[in-house]
């Protein structure tokens, strides 16, 4: 980490996107990890996936459990409210938030301890639910606050800083978000900021339950020799399924591909996802293809990443419960209360 | 010939029944039947856990005084359940009468000479109507409703009212059940003796304008009126029925008339970790929202509702509580989580909790608990049990003022935030009453947002581990619980007919017995003072009660005397002075036994005296 404070000052020159904010109003304090945590890579993509966006920074509701990636919501979106929750149950307070204030962008920040671990239930549950929300695993199959203890994603036979190796099977998250039922689910990598970024943004437009598994080094505790969860280990494992080019509705298409190297999902609010084919045979609307994809590829020693699993069309919490267009939270009397007329008719009844 | 127990509007009938048969929602007509004809009742549900197969009773006591806490003891026993009819001939008051189906001949040592017997071959008379085996057993259980109609002199014409009501547009539902009900009737009218038992309901104008539902149904009643739009919950016995009924009530009262879209979310949760975070991931947000559990529940939650309290975030909990600890007795009733919901949360907490007496108030504060935990954005727990919850009782009829307005607390708006010219902090107390300002998240581009933490923070949410930071934070967090004390439903005095340096305190499902018990107490010549809590933290007018007498009865139900210890801590109070009298055994407490205790504590200081 760093002890020097950052400058309020905007330089006049900075480039303002289309909501008017800059590059620099999407951003947070100083982080307090360690330096080279890919955690910090991801607060990064984050930040830039917000701003090419244009979504206005305070329209966004940022929450987090416990632990090292549970703090990094400080780190970005300093303007947004965020929510430091409890270890394992932030997807149960984003549900609430979500449920209360349909307008917001929900952004859910998590670690594999947090989700893999205490927090494995809710995880598969706000899944199930479809919460309209990108929820981010930074994983980096390691306890970092508390120093480096495996957690349940770190793959069987790996080897920790001490030497000791992890017998338990580990849990492979993008493989449970798909079985649970999210829409979007997509895997990358905390080093490779230009296939994070589109993923990024492609996760916050989706209208259901987007999920991200960034693998993200801890240089402290897990980036040694016998790690799967390295640096050099990943950049090794990489395989990439696709490269997306996230396209909104109103940006034209000007970019050429050769036929067959190219595959464009439409979503329901009419936004592109254009994908550069890297698997020939990939289709990330295939979900039972997907899954044997992926198992094939865990199976072989591969990280699969890239845009695993979309439904284009996909139903979030609020449609299934035909909730109104006003958020909850403006509700008031005049709109909630039934009034003394209604319950003299139900006292009637009770009689 | 045994003696025969002769009453007028004022006697109890148990139902011995097997779990499963049908023959709750005909005890139900029973009870419903007296009380259209203007006389008070108080039913209550004895049952297992389990859902087909144990013993399970309803128990009705007939009052014209009303009375509505239990009495104890069994004037008459309807016993249609072979399993348990030892215990239940046990049970009979003697002189009393024990009513079963007579179709199989019993030899004498089956029953007790000192109770009167009166056998009605229900079964016989059953298979010679019905063939279908469902029939003959659903119908067996109007069938005794005929003939202790009967009996007890309960007048056909509201049975079949009900009849009516119940199955209006289901002409054939309707004929089949007054067939039935005539079967009983004729049989006993042609059979016996009417004047056997000598228990008799005479029509009387002692109902009013009462009403009569379940506390678990009115709390969420009151939810719904208190702009509840968030229900997250996690099912659990005694409180399933609350979330359900909350269902059901937005399902008609809470859809757009233009649209059809629901102004309200009801979330069945993964389990209570989930349910209660749900709520406060909503109030954070700015909605109102809540969850209703029981003790187990309150167990799981505990630590979200400490992160509540810190980083004070409303929400509502609604705690119909059952005999514990642990899995304890899910069916049975208790007020054991009087210090898990005080004091929950590692650290140290202190939270809100009202204790309705009835299911008036269970939707009175329903209501109130919303605007409390926004007003002094913390937990607020309703603290019902199973008596109130699950059991129909006769109460005030619901009101609500339609000028009033919610109480959304200390929330700043956009508008505030552009006008205010200090800097926001969302922990700073402004006003002195230890009660900061929040904003909703989404409220202004530049201003007030904040980062919302279980950890230790600044008046400005910054994170702070200073020691003095931290006091400052936790001594504010004691000026709102005093904020709390002012705001809460205040307690209710009950003054003695004659003076007197004798007080008695009790709360929440006591109440009806704890009447009972003063006014025989009264004939008896002790007079007592007595003051029913509403709310915790204790109002002041607690602690100038307990001054004013020299010894102060404690009555709860549980078996540590809990809410004695909060008031020993709060107030400073002498525990010699504060005697607790406690039922715990998972029955609701009588007036019998309040009585009994407070004699037996009185009687031997008056011997003494005299």
């Amino acid at each position: 980490m760093t002890y020097i404070t950052k400058p309020k000052l905007h330089h006049p020159s900075l480039q303002r996107n289309k909501a008017g904010y800059t590059r620099r109003d999407y951003e947070g304090s100083v982080s307090t990890l360690c330096a080279g945590c890919g955690h910090d890579s991801i607060s990064a993509a984050i930040i830039q996936a917000c701003y090419e966006l244009d979504i206005q920074p305070h329209q966004i509701a940022k929450l987090s459990g416990i632990g090292c990636s549970s703090k990094t919501p400080t780190y970005f979106l300093g303007h947004s409210h965020g929510f430091n929750t409890v270890h394992g149950r932030m997807p149960s307070v984003m549900t609430g938030a979500n449920l209360a204030n349909r307008d917001l962008v929900y952004m859910g920040v998590s670690g594999d301890g947090d989700s893999a671990s205490i927090g494995l239930g809710q995880f598969a549950h706000i899944m199930r639910r479809g919460v309209n929300m990108m929820y981010i695993v930074m994983n980096n199959g390691v306890y970092g606050l508390t120093k480096g203890q495996f957690s349940a994603t770190a793959d069987r036979g790996s080897v920790s800083k001490k030497g000791a190796a992890n017998s338990d099977s580990s849990i492979d998250m993008v493989s449970l978000a798909i079985l649970m039922g999210a829409t979007f689910v997509a895997r990358s990598f905390s080093g490779d900021k230009q296939q994070l970024v589109p993923l990024i943004k492609a996760a916050i437009d989706h209208k259901g339950a987007a999920f991200l598994d960034v693998i993200s080094p801890c240089v402290a505790f897990n980036n040694h020799a016998g790690s799967t969860k390295s640096y050099e280990y990943v950049r090794e494992h990489n395989e990439a399924v696709n490269r997306l080019d996230f396209i909104e509705t109103r940006e034209e298409i000007t970019t050429q591909y050769d036929p067959g190297t190219m595959q464009e999902v439409q979503q329901h609010d009419g936004s592109l996802l254009r994908l550069r084919k890297l698997a020939p045979d990939y289709d990330p609307c295939d979900k039972i293809a997907a899954m044997q994809y992926i198992q094939a590829a865990e199976a072989a020693g591969e990280v699969a990443t890239g845009l695993l699993y979309v439904e284009p069309m996909p139903k979030d919490l609020h449609t299934n419960f035909n909730t109104v267009d006003t958020p909850l939270n403006k509700l008031n009397a005049p709109e909630l209360c039934p009034g003394k007329a209604a319950l003299d008719k139900i006292n009637a009844s009770l009689r | 010939m045994p003696q025969e127990l002769e009453a007028v509007n004022d006697f109890v009938v148990k139902f011995a029944n097997v779990n499963g048969s049908g023959s709750a929602s005909a005890n139900e007509l029973f009870a419903r039947s007296i009380l259209r004809m203007g006389v008070p009742v108080s039913p209550r549900n004895i049952f297992p856990s389990n859902i087909q197969g144990l013993p399970t009773w309803y128990e009705v006591r007939v009052t014209e005084k009303g009375y509505l806490g239990r009495r104890g003891g069994v004037d008459l026993m309807v016993a249609m359940n072979p399993q348990t009819w030892a215990e239940d001939l046990q049970e009979i008051e003697p002189g009393g009468y024990l009513f079963y189906d007579a179709t199989k001949p019993m030899p004498p040592s089956m029953f007790r000479p000192d109770i009167n017997v009166v056998g009605v071959p229900l079964t016989a008379i059953c298979n010679a109507t019905y063939t279908d085996a469902r029939q003959r057993q659903l119908f067996k259980n109007i069938i005794y409703v005929g003939a202790l109609s009967v009996l007890l002199d309960i007048d056909p014409k509201e049975i079949e009212r009900l009849f009516g009501e119940q199955y209006k547009g289901k002409e054939k539902l309707l004929d089949s059940n007054v067939k039935a009900l005539n079967l009983g009737r004729d049989w006993v009218a042609k059979n016996m003796d009417p004047s056997t038992v000598k228990l008799k309901v005479r029509r009387a104008d002692a109902v009013g304008d009462r009403i009569f539902v379940e506390g678990n149904n009115a709390a969420a009643l009151g939810c719904v009126y208190g702009g509840a739009t968030v229900c997250a919950w996690y099912p659990i016995t005694p409180s399933s029925s609350l979330a359900e009924a909350f269902q059901s009530h937005c399902r008609r009262l809470r859809h757009d008339k233009e649209t059809g879209k629901a102004k309200y979310a009801v979330i069945q949760a993964e389990d209570e970790l989930a349910s209660i975070g749900m709520v406060i991931g909503a109030g954070w947000n700015g909605a109102r929202a809540f969850t209703s559990t029981s003790g187990p529940g309150i167990s799981l939650m505990t630590e979200f509702i400490g992160l509540a309290y810190f980083a004070e975030i409303p929400a509502v909990i609604i705690n119909v509580q059952r005999g514990g600890p642990s899995t304890g007795m899910p069916t049975r009733t208790q007020q054991a989580d009087i210090l898990s919901c005080a004091l929950a949360s590692n650290g140290d907490t202190r939270h809100v909790m009202l204790f309705p007496e009835d299911p008036k108030e269970c939707f009175d504060f329903g209501a109130t608990a919303l605007d409390l935990a926004d007003r002094l954005q913390t937990p607020v727990f309703v603290m019902t049990d199973l008596d109130i919850g699950m059991n129909h009782r006769l109460c005030a009829p619901f009101e609500w003022d339609d000028s009033r307005a919610y109480d959304r607390g200390k929330v700043m708006t956009a508008e505030d935030l552009q006008a205010a010219s200090a800097k926001f902090g969302r922990y700073l107390d402004v006003d002195g009453d230890g009660i900061p300002f929040r904003t909703y998240p989404g409220t202004h581009p530049t201003k007030g947002s904040f980062f919302t933490r279980g950890t230790t923070k600044d008046r400005y949410a910054k994170y702070s581990e200073e020691g003095p930071v931290y006091v400052d934070n936790m001594e504010r967090l004691v000026r709102k619980f005093e904020t709390a004390k002012t705001i809460a439903p205040q307690p209710v005095l009950r003054p003695a007919k004659a003076a007197t340096r004798t007080g008695v305190i009790y709360f929440g499902s006591t109440s009806p017995a704890m009447t009972e018990a003063l006014d025989r107490l009264e004939e008896q010549g002790v007079h007592m003072n007595a003051l029913r809590l509403r709310a915790y933290p204790l109002s002041p007018d607690v602690a100038d009660f307990v001054e004013d007498h020299d010894t102060v009865f404690l009555v709860e139900q549980n078996r540590d005397g809990q809410l004695r210890m909060l008031l020993l801590s709060d107030l400073g109070a002498d525990p010699a002075k504060i005697v607790p009298i406690l039922h715990y055994d998972g029955t609701p407490i009588t007036a019998r036994f309040i009585t009994d205790a407070i004699q037996g504590h009185l009687a031997p200081k008056r011997m003494a005296a005299e």
